[in-house]
């Protein structure tokens, strides 16, 4: 069985966010890069099924700047195979249309059983691309899967709905699958794993100049529809009012 | 020219985003002189149309299609497309739902045209069409616009519209043929359930303390337990304590978990991403505590706190007692 993983480079949560002075993008100088949440839980879910089906290639693909190697040897440390690392500005990955075209361009010929992508990137927060792929490469496609077993040519994913239900839903293969943060518990790499990913092979590719079917225009801070009263000071005054605010304001007793 | 809304069914009723966006349509139609048609299928199409006949709308568009009756991607995507490719709407307005981050993107790839997802406003300038999207875990908003022509697919995120000055009419209500077949459909999906024998009932709470990964690890739960009972409260969590296992899922606030309204929602250590917020902004009385002075939940809190929490939780409990 051969699986790819779709990983993405962003800005960690608590990353200062410094808008450019073109006014549509980030100062990238200064944000401290992680990888993406919920991609955690697609590669964990792709060695899973590798390491039960045996015989099995898990390759992780991510796009973006040199940075991105940042986040591909940490896949590759966690237990991945090999790599493919598209070239590109993270300005050009802005629309995920035009991604996953890139993508489907690029991973056409290695005809994966299964994809498997996160639910959305914490940066953009689109959530298409692993689905926007799976439908050009012609692969069965499910979101938000919370669990999945495979069996010899199909795959069943327990896909989560709103409001607390979930749904089981049987495809055949080739299977593009976006997973929700929490279908598995993710491994750390290991010291031997984190030795070996050094020799693990990364092929890059250029990406080719693709027009945006989208574009970010501006980006700013929002604007707070609330009027926010901010309580300061140290500790006990802290608390102090807010008893306050409980009691008095609020009325909770 | 019009604009097609996609409605969602609810058990029987129209999904609220879908209320939503046609209170969006009707603001559209209304600046930009089009016509609105209201799309209803699967199998409680009958209802979702009657449903929809009240509201002020150009007509309602019923598809009924033995292989639209249960939510497939393929199906919905196909008839979707169908009806798109017949109609020619310049816009394609949907909630943006579980369902729709699940189909929506196929149809995308199918007509080459950009999803336009999760957007909290529209404004059409002249021919430039603006969408305004939250992005970076909501701590910044971007204004995106599509390069190319339509039909534009556009989702709205929950509340971007309010479902309460929807305006009403009476709709001609119109059937329309899809060809579907059966091998169209890739995937066969079971009856929905619900995983838990546990139940708890947020919705009615008038107390509501929440914590978020900003408590740290499972050992410190018992300060918030603590805190929540001394002050007569129920526990509710973000969804990063549920998949950490130290809460059970029955308590997860937000769009996979149970949307609440209480006098007073207390977040602690909760960052305020979307998938949170959309379940609890209509609390009457938000008060946050968190250590990042730019967490997004301070955008919509009434009260806020930067601090550590668990500083400021033992002596707030004691203090209360």
């Amino acid at each position: 069985m051969k699986i790819a993983v779709l990983v993405k480079q962003v800005p960690g949560s608590e990353s200062p966010l410094t808008i450019s002075t073109s006014q549509n993008w980030l100062e990238e100088s200064g944000v401290a890069y992680i990888m993406n949440e919920s991609d955690n839980y697609a590669i964990e879910e792709a060695l899973q099924i590798c390491e039960k089906n045996g015989d099995s290639e898990v390759v992780v693909v991510s796009m973006g700047p040199d940075r991105v190697q940042k986040v591909i040897r940490e896949a590759l440390a966690k237990g991945a195979h090999r790599a493919i690392h598209i070239r590109t500005d993270a300005q050009d990955s802005t629309d995920p249309l035009t991604t996953a075209s890139v993508l489907a361009e690029n991973l056409r010929s290695e005809n994966f059983d299964l994809i498997f992508s996160g639910l959305q990137s914490d940066d953009l927060g689109f959530g298409q691309t692993g689905i926007i792929l799976g439908e050009m490469l012609e692969m069965s496609t499910a979101s938000l899967a919370m669990a999945t077993e495979v069996t010899n040519d199909s795959i069943k994913v327990k896909r989560e709905l709103e409001a607390g239900y979930f749904q089981w839903v049987t495809m055949s293969l080739p299977a593009s699958i976006s997973v929700q943060s929490g279908c598995n518990v993710p491994r750390y790499p290991s010291l031997k794993g984190i030795m070996g990913a050094k020799k693990k092979a990364i092929s890059e590719v250029a990406s080719t100049n693709k027009d945006q079917h989208q574009s970010i225009k501006k980006l700013y801070p929002p604007s707070s529809s609330k009027e926010t009263l901010m309580i300061e000071g140290s500790t006990d005054e802290v608390v102090d009012k807010l008893v306050q605010v409980l009691k008095n304001e609020i009325k909770i007793v | 020219m019009s604009i097609l809304i996609i409605l969602e069914d609810n058990n029987g009723k129209i999904h609220r985003m879908g209320l939503e966006s046609i209170v969006g349509a009707q603001e559209l139609a209304s600046s930009l002189g089009l016509k609105t048609s209201a799309v209803v299928m699967g199998s409680n199409a009958d209802a979702l149309a009657d449903e929809a006949s009240q509201f002020d709308l150009g007509e309602v568009i019923r598809i009924k299609d033995e292989l639209l009756l249960t939510y497939s991607s393929d199906g919905y995507t196909h008839a979707v497309k169908q009806i798109i490719d017949s109609e020619s709407p310049a816009y394609v307005l949907f909630g943006h739902s579980y369902q729709v981050r699940d189909y929506v993107p196929k149809l995308s790839a199918k007509l080459m045209k950009p999803f336009l997802a999760d957007n909290i406003a529209l404004n059409v300038e002249g021919s430039t069409m603006i969408l305004t999207k939250q992005m970076f875990n909501a701590k910044l908003f971007s204004d995106i616009a599509p390069s190319d022509a339509g039909p534009h697919l556009i989702s709205f995120q929950s509340a971007a519209y309010n479902a309460d000055t929807i305006a009403s009419g009476s709709p001609n209500l119109r059937d329309y043929e899809v060809s579907l077949e059966p091998s169209m459909l890739k995937t066969q999906s079971e009856e929905p359930f619900k995983e838990s024998a546990e139940d708890l009932d947020l919705t009615a709470a008038e107390l509501i303390v929440s914590i978020g990964r900003g408590i740290g690890k499972e050992e410190n739960i018992p300060l918030a337990q603590e805190f929540a009972k001394t002050i007569g409260a129920e526990l509710s969590s973000s969804r990063p304590v549920v998949d950490s296992g130290w809460l059970p899922s029955v308590h997860q606030v937000g769009s996979s978990g149970q949307s609440v309204s209480p006098k007073m929602y207390l977040a602690l250590g909760i960052s305020g991403a979307i998938q949170h917020v959309v379940g609890m902004k209509g609390s009457k009385n938000i008060v946050a505590i968190n250590k990042d002075p730019d967490a997004p939940i301070f955008e919509i809190a009434d009260y806020g706190v930067v601090g550590d929490v668990l500083e400021i939780l033992p002596k707030l409990t004691e203090a209360l007692k």
